[in-house]
């Protein structure tokens, strides 16, 4: 894993020349206090986000700067959380809802995906909320507190779901989700809050939902990835070129709705493709791809979809067991030249 | 309580009327195999959803559950909506997507669609009702729960949310004595599920769900309470589900003695005796009800039978909304938004326990987090002191420890309270094993 992200943003190179290098952390804390400041229909509701400013400290100053009414300490139910700011978004506003860790999601699976999801394709209810938290794994969070449970909800039609790399695409798309207005689920790798940093603009900027970025050009293979295994698959990308394998690689950036044709773009030119994921294998977003690509590409592949992903096992406690479980450099290594021999 | 009007005795009587015509309508149109789906009846819990939602203000918000077709009428909903609802028609109000009371409108009648998973609307019309109070609105939200839904969890952390949050939210607990097919006795060990509202500290009523007045009169002040900021309540209406679960159901397993005690007591039949011994209701005025209701339901109907089915390839659209041009998402403010903004939004964040002072969390960049760095903090280069102005001003530590007195600060029992304690009271409701985890 990484430690900086320097390198890792050069497509956004330019607008990032000016300004603070902050971290991912800062950057989730600075999209909700200028939306705040922005729009007064924008509140906070989730468990301990108020005096103590949230677990990892993402509400930090927003209690004191915009009060009781705004930012909502609550009890732990999660369910009432997600019902709460469903009802609030019916009389205007935007809450964005905190669960303390991502894994506690499920505990609000029902109002999720029955009441705000079907909503406005049921009965015209837009739902305008943001659900977001630290989710994933590599700190020896233990089964409950490093789940990548992204895919429940991508299999979820009416709810939009992110799960950005940077600190410039956190803050400018959870700023486009604050502003959307269907439900989206904002996934935070909590690995990167304070590993990474990037400078960001002085000025307001989102970035749209819904589309995908090449974070390397290459055209040997296409590595398809998101969150904090887009880190890897760069530092791996940068191994495979001494190999002489000039790697492609895409960050998804949104989930819900997968941006396809960026991928399609980039296996017209390489035309072999590799997913690496941190959720488990099963069911995971690589399997989606690799269907796209059977309907609407297989004429491109020069060799199989290849996945490198967590194990179809919950996430394991102790480091040695969690080091195993987890994709890794040697683990996309070890496929992407298995791949560039076809 | 005050009296009602003669007017307001002849609103609850018309709906009632109306309630079970719109009902009785579609049995008719159920048996002509016209209606999609299950069909569900409210027979005998007329006097519930009407003198409830009697109670609520046009601005009101309202949530129905299937047995609450009355509630809807009264709020304004035409029986045409109704019907189409059932026949899955295209018109409105969900265009043949949903069905039952599976609808609403958030622009005119303020009415939230239900799902059918039990207990989900409580934190909803909880989240309602803070949003009004946010935006000084001045409402009230209401919604119902059955006998069977007060099991559910999200009826407990809803209502909990609810009466600690003190929204201007009311709960009508509809006891019709079975859920599907389970009597109450086996779902809940309590005589009155009104004593549920224990659990969370909000007060409750018990009414008999048939007498209409009874109902309303406990709704309006529950109402008015809930409007002047007194929190959440609960209000238990006992009555009884006289058909089966659904059309489906004959409810064979309910016994015959119970089912006669409570035809015995129609709500509606009762309320004619009543409204005829005060000389509020002749046999001229009854007709006119009738034939109002005849003409009104007879158009009503054919408007509905009239409707479209959906075309086919319309189950492809409207996941989403696509923007402004879909839904132009705005709140309506009613009080000055200064005040919601800073600085006069702005606070201290402390904790401040009775007795105890005040407590403020640690802060800054270097403040641990849960499951954070392992490493130590880097050396901060001058770049990473730069803290955007704005937040570096809303995070400023004041030069001296902020101090929130409790009014009781001062008392003597407090102080005492003070030296005895052993432990300090815990404010967080977090476990401290879980974040003591790393």
């Amino acid at each position: 894993m990484p430690t900086k992200a320097n390198g890792a943003t050069k497509a956004n190179g330019a607008q990032a020349a000016a300004g603070t290098q902050v971290t991912f952390l800062e950057a989730i804390k600075q999209a909700m206090y200028e939306e705040m400041e922005r729009d007064p229909a924008v509140v906070l509701i989730g468990e301990d986000i108020g005096v103590y400013g949230g677990a990892f400290k993402t509400s930090e100053g927003l209690l004191e700067r915009f009060g009781w009414e705004r930012v909502i300490d609550t009890p732990i139910s999660e369910s009432a959380i997600v019902g709460a700011a469903c009802g609030m978004s019916y009389l205007g506003l935007r809450p964005i809802a905190e669960m303390q860790f991502i894994d506690f999601i499920v505990c609000a699976f029902n109002q999720i995906t029955n009441f705000v999801a079907k909503g406005h394709y049921l009965w015209n209810a837009p739902a305008p909320i943001v659900i977001r938290g630290p989710s994933g794994g590599g700190v020896h969070g233990g089964p409950f507190h490093s789940a990548n449970p992204e895919m429940y909800f991508v299999h979820t039609p009416g709810l939009k779901v992110i799960y950005p790399s940077t600190p410039y695409d956190a803050k400018g798309l959870l700023k486009a989700a604050v502003r959307d207005n269907n439900p989206v689920l904002f996934f935070e790798h909590k690995f990167l809050y304070r590993r990474i940093k990037e400078a960001l603009p002085a000025e307001d900027y989102t970035v749209p939902i819904g589309k995908a970025v090449v974070r390397r050009e290459g055209k040997h293979l296409t590595i398809i990835s998101y969150a904090a295994m887009m880190h890897t698959s760069l530092e791996a990308a940068v191994e495979l070129e001494k190999e002489g394998i000039d790697a492609e690689v895409i960050d998804l950036r949104t989930l819900l709705p997968l941006d396809e044709e960026t991928i399609l773009a980039s296996l017209k030119k390489t035309n072999k493709c590799l997913v690496v994921h941190e959720d488990t294998k099963t069911g995971g977003i690589a399997g989606e791809i690799a269907a796209i690509l059977c309907e609407r590409a297989f004429g491109d592949l020069d060799g199989p979809l290849l996945r490198v992903t967590a194990l179809d096992t919950p996430v394991p406690y102790a480091p040695s067991l969690e080091e195993y479980f987890l994709p890794n450099k040697e683990k996309v290594l070890h496929a992407a030249r298995a791949l560039a021999k076809y | 309580m005050k009296e009602l009007t003669r007017q307001q005795y002849l609103d609850l009587y018309y709906f009632m009327r109306l309630n079970r015509a719109v009902e009785d309508t579609m049995v008719k149109l159920f048996r002509q195999n016209k209606i999609v789906g299950g069909l569900y009846s409210s027979l005998g819990q007329e006097a519930v959803s009407v003198g409830t939602a009697y109670a609520l203000e046009k601005k009101d918000w309202l949530a129905p559950m299937i047995r609450n077709i009355g509630a809807l009428l009264v709020k304004g909903v035409p029986p045409r909506d109704v019907f189409m609802q059932q026949m899955a028609k295209y018109d409105l109000p969900t265009k043949g997507k949903d069905g039952t009371s599976h609808f609403g409108d958030l622009e005119n009648l303020h009415i939230v669609s239900p799902i059918s998973m039990l207990g989900d609307l409580i934190p909803v019309m909880a989240g309602v009702a803070i949003a009004g109070r946010y935006l000084g609105q001045k409402i009230v939200a209401m919604t119902w729960i059955g006998d069977g839904g007060s099991s559910t969890g999200v009826f407990h952390e809803g209502l909990n949310f609810a009466a600690v949050q003190k929204a201007p939210f009311v709960l009508v607990l509809e006891n019709n004595q079975w859920a599907y097919s389970t009597p109450v006795k086996r779902q809940v060990p309590l005589e009155n599920l009104a004593d549920r509202a224990k659990a969370y500290g909000i007060p409750s009523y018990v009414v008999d769900g048939n007498d209409v007045v009874a109902v309303y009169t406990a709704a309006k002040e529950a109402v008015d309470r809930a409007r002047q900021g007194e929190g959440p309540i609960l209000i238990e209406v006992k009555t009884f589900r006289r058909l089966g679960h659904a059309q489906h159901d004959p409810a064979e397993y309910v016994p015959k003695e119970m089912r006669a005690y409570w035809e015995a007591r129609d709500p509606i039949a009762l309320y004619e005796k009543f409204l005829t011994s005060e000389k509020l209701l002749d046999s001229k005025s009854k007709k006119e009800i009738d034939e109002k209701i005849e003409k009104l339901l007879s158009a009503e109907r054919d408007f509905a039978e009239n409707s479209p089915l959906p075309p086919a390839e319309f189950a492809a659209q409207g996941v989403y909304c696509s923007g402004d041009d879909c839904h132009k998402v705005a709140p309506k403010w009613e009080r000055s938004i200064s005040e919601v903004t800073p600085p006069k939004s702005s606070v201290p964040a402390v904790w401040s326990v009775e007795g105890f002072g005040s407590g403020k969390a640690s802060s800054g960049r270097s403040a641990p987090i849960h499951f954070g760095d392992t490493q130590k903090p880097e050396e901060p280069s001058q770049a990473d002191t730069e803290v955007p102005e704005a937040i570096a001003e809303a995070s400023k530590v004041p030069p001296k420890p902020r101090s929130v007195k409790s009014t009781n600060a001062k008392s003597t029992n407090v102080k005492m309270a003070k030296k005895k304690s052993a432990k300090p009271p815990v404010v967080s409701g977090k476990s401290p094993a879980r974040k003591a985890r790393r």
